[in-house]
């Protein structure tokens, strides 16, 4: 158990450590392009994080949760169109529109279970997504071009590439940290409880369902905060960011990565990008070799990339 | 006579065409050990189900420790000292069992609205765990993973669970289903030492141990009572006897 504990946590330094060392290697090697996709897998991975905290530890398998990169990302978009610049507006907006949004679909979705959850939360971000099509003012279908990142009054500069990454992998690494908290809290056990056996966590005194829903709103806020980086990191903001594929995304970078462990979900969206990345590059049918590859990890990899690594889960 | 802790008043319960709980009575007195028994099929889990509120009555009303609880939810029974076990081993499987029984201490410990604590840390907590399994004896299998446990183990932690809300009224639904004969004899043991500390609704097949054990006994019938009394008197009930030798027609034409 320790050996397979050690070979997890071995791989997630080494991970983090490489992505704290990246902007070095772009600077020395000029390698521009590295930092950009990386700048981007690091808000995947945001995402990805926050996608895990309901569907990992508590069991919630959310088929919308991309809904929330396009709230936060459009919360961002609209005020910058209206003038509001400031970051100290932009970012408070977007987190409480995101928990907002969560909190309602989550009171209605978590009546139900299984597929009718998927489906339920499938079809409320759908609805985002066609709410935001139609947004004539703010570039409907072809969506949003952001002129100028939010402005945080000279504390940082968002323009700056080296600077807007390394707060990019700040807020991973404060989310990642938010999360270990959360799941070792009496709050996260009640969550993991209601994962492993609902009716027991009732029959010994739980309401389950706040429990639930507030474990919902915070993953939604999470992932709005990813919402307003992706924003501010592509200029843009259009409805296709919504749409019901990039949910399916991030639940295909929880399960790659390992659902319900603390990294999978930062290895899952290394992988699949870099996949996506390269295999694009060679073929435009890549979606044919990445299908089968994600098949067999699925197979014969339960458990994701961690889960290969060893079975033993933490605590 | 003392007031009654537990007092069901006219219970009905129907699915579809099936009357699961028909127009039943009954009371548990404050430190008794009350049995329910019954033919398969008699409603005996159904009944329970409702006492703790997972399932709810089409009519009749429930009253626990004076206050009428037939529509509150159950978490809101538990939190009154209701506890239950379940016939069908209901455990966290990827949790400890030490985990199982912080859990259940930590439900009766304020709210679980904290983020940031280790909870596994939380002394008092732990403490309660430990206690609540060495009653049972499981405190050598405290960082055992539940499905690692064998069955005999996982029925004595069902009860190291119920024990560890500090229940009132122990509602024990088939505890010794599926035990060998030492760990029916175990079990046996271990309620004759609880039932002197909290009150017991115990529901079981077994009828050597429900004879052993009960105060009073409750005979259900096709979610009617049919008897309910002391263990002696209930050897000798006529009825009783013809249900349990399978004549139910003389039964069902009954009341």
């Amino acid at each position: 158990m320790s050996a397979s504990f050690n070979a997890r946590s071995g791989l997630a330094a080494l991970v983090v450590t490489g992505l704290l060392l990246l902007p070095l290697y772009t600077s020395l090697s000029g390698n521009v392009f590295a930092l950009t996709l990386f700048t981007r897998i690091v808000i995947f991975a945001l995402a990805a994080t926050s996608l895990n905290l309901i569907m990992g530890y508590g069991g919630m398998m959310s088929f919308g949760h991309a809904a929330y990169l396009g709230i936060g990302g459009y919360a961002v978009g609209i005020l910058a169109q209206e003038g509001i610049g400031s970051g100290f507006v932009q970012w408070p907006v977007a987190l409480a529109a995101s928990a907002l949004f969560a909190l309602v679909i989550g009171a209605l979705s978590l009546r139900t279970r299984g597929v009718y959850f998927i489906m339920i939360t499938l079809a409320f971000a759908q609805m985002a997504y066609y709410v935001a099509s139609g947004l004539a003012r703010y570039g409907g279908d072809d969506g949003l071009t952001i002129y100028k990142r939010s402005d945080f009054a000279g504390l940082i500069n968002l323009s700056n590439r080296v600077s807007f990454y390394y707060l990019c992998l700040a807020c991973l690494l404060a989310g990642i940290y938010l999360v270990w908290r959360i799941v070792n809290s009496r709050f996260g056990l009640v969550v993991q409880g209601l994962r492993s056996n609902e009716a027991r966590m009732q029959a010994i005194g739980f309401p389950v369902n706040r429990y639930r829903l507030v474990c919902f709103v915070i993953s939604g806020t999470m992932c709005g905060l990813a919402g307003a980086l992706l924003a501010n990191n592509t200029d843009f903001v259009s409805p296709s960011i919504m749409y019901w594929t990039r949910s399916g995304d991030l639940m295909v970078m929880v399960v790659l990565g390992g659902m319900g462990s603390l990294f999978g979900p930062v290895l899952g969206a290394i992988v699949y990008l870099l996949l996506e990345e390269f295999l694009s590059q060679i073929t435009e049918y890549w979606a044919l070799i990445m299908g089968p590859l994600l098949l067999l990890i699925v197979l014969f990899g339960r458990g994701g990339i961690m889960g290969v690594l060893g079975r033993a889960r933490r605590g | 006579m003392a007031e009654p802790l537990l007092c069901v008043d006219n219970l009905v319960r129907r699915f579809g065409g099936i009357t699961a709980t028909d127009n039943l009575s009954l009371e548990v007195l404050p430190g008794e050990l009350h049995a329910i028994i019954g033919p398969n099929g008699a409603g005996k889990t159904t009944l329970i189900s409702q006492l703790t509120g997972q399932v709810h009555p089409n009519s009749g009303t429930i009253r626990f420790a004076g206050r009428d609880i037939t529509r509150l939810p159950a978490y809101r029974r538990c939190a009154l000292g209701l506890a239950r076990s379940f016939q069908i081993t209901s455990l966290l499987p990827d949790f400890t069992a030490a985990d199982n029984v912080a859990l259940a201490a930590q439900a009766h410990d304020g709210h679980s609205f904290r983020f940031w604590g280790n909870a596994r840390k939380e002394k008092h907590l732990r403490e309660a765990a430990r206690a609540a399994l060495a009653r049972v004896g499981l405190e050598g299998r405290a960082d055992t993973v539940v499905s690692q446990l064998s069955h005999g183990e996982q029925r004595e932690l069902e009860l190291a669970v119920a024990l560890a809300t500090k229940p009132q009224l122990l509602l024990l639904d088939e505890p010794m289903a599926g035990l060998g004969i030492t760990e029916s004899a175990r079990m046996v043991a271990l309620l004759q030492e609880l039932r002197r500390e909290v009150t017991i609704v115990l529901v079981e097949h077994d009828m050597d141990a429900v004879f052993a054990l009960a105060d009073r006994i409750t005979v259900l019938v096709y979610g009617r009572v049919i008897a309910s009394d002391i263990p002696a008197s209930i050897r000798q009930n006529e009825e009783v006897r013809r249900a349990y030798l399978g004549d139910q027609q003389a039964v069902t034409r009954h009341g």
